[in-house]
């Protein structure tokens, strides 16, 4: 027989405002096995935790119930503080009588009750508690960043310059993301290549940085601390190790009408390319879809004037197998397509634009060499119209566009407007706005300066519709507050199109077992006080994959994911979850049910010599599972039809005790 | 500001609209093209229902100048829907006693022999009883 002691915490008035805790401490002192039952304020509490310690030693206590918050609030708390006095870690049961009972009831006799039962069904399964050691598994000391935008960029670097080597993988040919297609970023105004470029050389030189560029993850097995991660590396057609990228190639090139992915389609490159100057690795890489030579083989004039030898038309996607210790997602984000926004003409009219677009017409590295030009006819526009919250903070039912405000849009349009007026004064610029949303350290006073210093008209009312004529565009918009409709003759408008996360970013959270909000954005382990890990163990998260972020909103996040990769990587060894699975060889009918089950591949089978009533032996098949990759989830033991799987800490006696107490 | 909360109910439920969703942004206003001829604009009846400010409503030649297109419908962000609000609003006025827009008296005026049927059938539809 255990002998119990029950711990009810009132957590100020959180649970002691619903909830009768000297009647539910009472209540639960005549329950089987208890021999002790209090009630304290905060329990959590150094006082409170020694209360519990006390009680261990005093009482002789076997186990212990806490009736108090969620387990994945303080169970870590409280398992370790009955370590502390000599229990058994895994002889603490917690009773979640806050977020489960006093948070949900209004009612206190109601709440009282409810509390009692739930104490009840821990204390009838800390009856069959056993105490458990957890296993422990070696770490492999190296990290793996997927996504190589500012956000990959500063967690590796991070994670390399602790000592540890990572790996990048990159889907495009060059790491940078988004902000490497940037013209000046708010509030400062600095140059993106200029703060960018220096930390894409650091990458490149680092010793304990390797970059797979133009390459993805294909596979992810493994849990934390061990992962096998195969990446398929895909053929470019020139030996990275051996160009130089001088760029010989690229201007010798007949290809050269293939739209410029880097510049959104508004110039064309070559076949043979590098996506821009700075690129990292910088080298060359042939875009199979339009080589005359990869398609019917005629041609071949980049390999002749390459001087290094470089070009290798017969190159084969490779594969990479690689174990590593951690991996931090950070595959950022696109904006949505306008296609579904007939109202602003974007598919009509080459003079309608996306920011994204705007940033590369301004960048002097742009298809305009950084001069302001409209699209369709390279006129200097006069007049232009920016349209806010495209697409961000629509309703659900209206099947177009996101929920969700896209956070950077306000900052970039007021910095779009401002350069505007800054370097062309003759200029005509309106920004239509249903919130200005610029909270964050300068960011309202950056917003007013574009007003009050340089004139920019901002319009509290939306845009109705854009209608290209002749060479204008006639813009009919509201201004709510002169409530009047008004007619705008624009020569370009832009428009702050939502962002969304990555196409590939769900299946790669499937690859991972990392969970994802509906919109696709990476779920953080807890939204406040965990928001760079993801729940699943070894996974971090790092820049807009996990949400609408800025700059340095997005390296302050991969400096935190690379600190929580560093803190992994420094332990030797982990220590497991012991509540894992194990089969009763004796019931086990060796049938793969559980196999199949197992989302974590943590059960193989073995053939074991028997020896049978009749005293002879027989070779059976039998389930056995790895206590190194197998997470508890519990999934093998309701699909074992004979019964022999089960579960250390939520064996089914356990939980049917509980059900059963709750049930009397 | 006058407050008809039994009116705001009746409109609320005929339209179907919860004037709640609605998140200012004039987008309504921008697209409608009866905009110059209306005196409270869509995203005004909105928010008048919303207030259950009414009265200035059913008194409104506004009623009678949307053109119901469905633009606002449309095009609006939250899926308010502030058109199906304007009809509401003018089926609340031609329920009342002898308040119809039109009487069969009228149609020899309006009508010659280019006006299809169907339109006088909608038309009785949306102005009479
Ligand atoms: C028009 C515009 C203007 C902006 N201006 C500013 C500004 O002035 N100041 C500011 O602070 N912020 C600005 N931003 C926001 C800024 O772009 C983001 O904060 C920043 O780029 C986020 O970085 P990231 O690394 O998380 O994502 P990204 O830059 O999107 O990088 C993600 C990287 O991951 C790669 N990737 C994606 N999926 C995979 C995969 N499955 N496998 C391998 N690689 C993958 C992508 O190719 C990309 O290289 C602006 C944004 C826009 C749209
Ligand atoms: S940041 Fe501003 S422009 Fe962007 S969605 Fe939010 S409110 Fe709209
Ligand atoms: S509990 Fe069973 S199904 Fe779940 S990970 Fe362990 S072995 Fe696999
Ligand atoms: S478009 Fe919709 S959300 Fe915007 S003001 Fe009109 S009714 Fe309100
Ligand atoms: S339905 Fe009526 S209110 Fe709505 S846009 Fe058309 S004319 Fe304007």
């Amino acid at each position: 027989m255990q002998r119990i002691g029950v711990f009810v915490c009132w957590c100020g008035s959180n649970i002691a405002g619903t909830v009768d805790v000297h009647a539910v401490a009472e209540a639960l002192k005549l329950e089987p096995g208890v021999v002790f039952s209090t009630d304290y304020q905060y329990m959590c509490s150094q006082a409170g935790q020694n209360i519990i310690k006390e009680a261990i030693a005093e009482h002789k206590l076997t186990g212990i119930v806490v009736c108090s918050c969620s387990p994945r609030m303080h169970e870590a708390t409280f398992r370790k503080t009955a370590a502390a006095a000599g229990l058994n870690p895994y002889m603490v049961e917690i009773a979640n009588i806050r977020e489960q009972c006093s948070w949900v009831h209004k009612d206190m006799p109601i709440g009282t009750e409810k509390a009692i039962i739930l104490g009840k069904a821990a204390i009838a399964k800390v009856n069959l508690n056993a105490p458990l050691t957890p296993g422990e598994s070696p770490v492999t000391k190296r990290a793996l960043v997927i996504g190589g935008g500012i956000a990959g960029i500063q967690t590796a670097l991070d994670i390399a310059d602790a000592g540890f080597p990572v790996d990048i993988v990159e889907k495009k040919p060059t790491i940078g993301g988004k902000m490497a297609q940037l013209d000046k970023t708010f509030p400062t105004l600095d140059c993106a290549a200029c703060i960018l470029t220096p930390k894409m050389v650091d990458v490149a030189q680092h010793d304990k940085i390797r970059i797979f560029s133009y390459s993805e993850v294909t596979e992810v097995k493994g849990f934390v601390g061990n992962f096998d991660v195969k990446i398929k590396k895909h053929a470019r057609y020139v030996k990275e190790d051996v160009c130089t990228g001088c760029g010989d190639c690229v201007s010798k090139c007949p290809m050269k009408k293939v739209p410029n992915e880097f510049n959104l389609g508004m110039d064309n490159r070559h076949a043979i390319y590098i996506p821009f100057a700075q690129a990292v690795p910088k080298v060359a890489t042939i875009d199979p879809n339009a080589c005359n030579m990869i398609k019917n083989g005629k041609c071949g004039l980049c390999a002749k004037v390459c001087t290094a030898g470089a070009i290798d038309y017969t190159q084969k996607d490779e594969f990479i197998e690689e174990k590593y210790g951690a991996i931090v997602v950070a595959t950022g984000y696109n904006h949505i397509s306008m296609d579904k926004f007939d109202e602003f003409a974007y598919n009509q009219s080459k003079d309608v634009i996306t920011s994204l677009e705007f940033e590369r017409l301004t960048n002097a590295a742009g298809p305009t060499a950084g001069k302001l030009l409209r699209p369709s006819d390279g006129v200097h526009p006069h007049t232009i119209v920016f349209v806010q919250c495209v697409g961000s903070r629509c309703d659900a039912c209206a099947e177009k566009g996101k929920e969700y405000c896209s956070k950077i849009c306000c900052m970039y349009t007021a910095k779009h407007a401002m350069l505007t007026r800054d370097k062309y004064p003759d200029t005509d610029v309106y920004v239509f706005y249903i919130d200005v949303r610029t909270p964050g350290k300068n960011f309202d006073e950056f917003y007013r300066r574009a007003v009050e210093e340089y004139g920019v008209h901002y319009i509290k009312g939306m845009v109705g519709k854009v209608v290209p004529e002749g060479n204008k565009l006639k813009v009919q918009a509201s201004d709510l507050l002169s409530n009047k409709q008004l007619h705008i003759d624009a020569d370009l408008v832009v428009l702050a199109a939502a962002i969304e996360p990555d196409k590939s970013a769900r299946p790669l959270a499937t690859m991972l077992t990392a969970s994802m909000d509906t919109n696709d954005f990476f779920t953080e382990a807890h939204p406040k006080l965990r928001p760079v890990e993801s729940p699943t163990a070894g996974v971090f998260l790092s820049g807009a994959c996990q949400g609408p972020k800025d700059i340095p909103e997005t390296v302050s996040q991969a400096g935190a994911a690379a600190s929580k990769v560093i803190g992994l990587l420094a332990k030797d060894k982990l220590t497991g979850n012991p509540c894992i699975a194990h089969s009763d060889e004796m019931m086990c009918n060796g049938c793969s049910s559980c196999e199949r089950v197992c989302p974590y591949g943590a059960i193989t089978y073995v053939d074991k010599e028997f020896r049978m009533p009749d005293r002879t032996t027989a070779i059976r098949r039998v389930a056995s599972v790895n206590p190194a990759v197998c997470q508890g989830c519990g999934a093998c033991t309701v699909a074992c039809p004979s019964g022999a799987m089960d579960l250390k800490g939520f064996a089914t006696s356990q939980i049917i005790a509980e059900v059963d107490a709750i049930c009397k | 500001m006058s407050h008809n909360s039994n009116l705001q109910d009746d409109i609320i439920r005929m339209s179907g609209v919860n004037p709640r969703k609605c998140m200012r942004c004039g987008k309504c206003s921008a697209t409608c093209p009866a905009y110059d001829e209306m005196e409270y604009h869509p995203h005004q009846f909105v928010n008048m229902v919303e207030n259950g400010d009414i009265e200035p409503l059913l008194k409104s030649e506004s009623l009678y100048r949307c053109l119901s297109c469905f633009a606002c419908i449309e095009r609006c962000p939250r899926s308010v829907e502030p058109a199906k609000l304007v009809e509401a609003v003018r089926l609340a006025v031609i329920r009342q006693q002898g308040a119809n827009r039109m009487k069969p008296e009228d149609v020899a005026a309006i009508a010659d022999d280019e006006t299809p049927q169907q339109l006088l059938v909608s038309a009785f539809r949306k102005y009479s009883k």
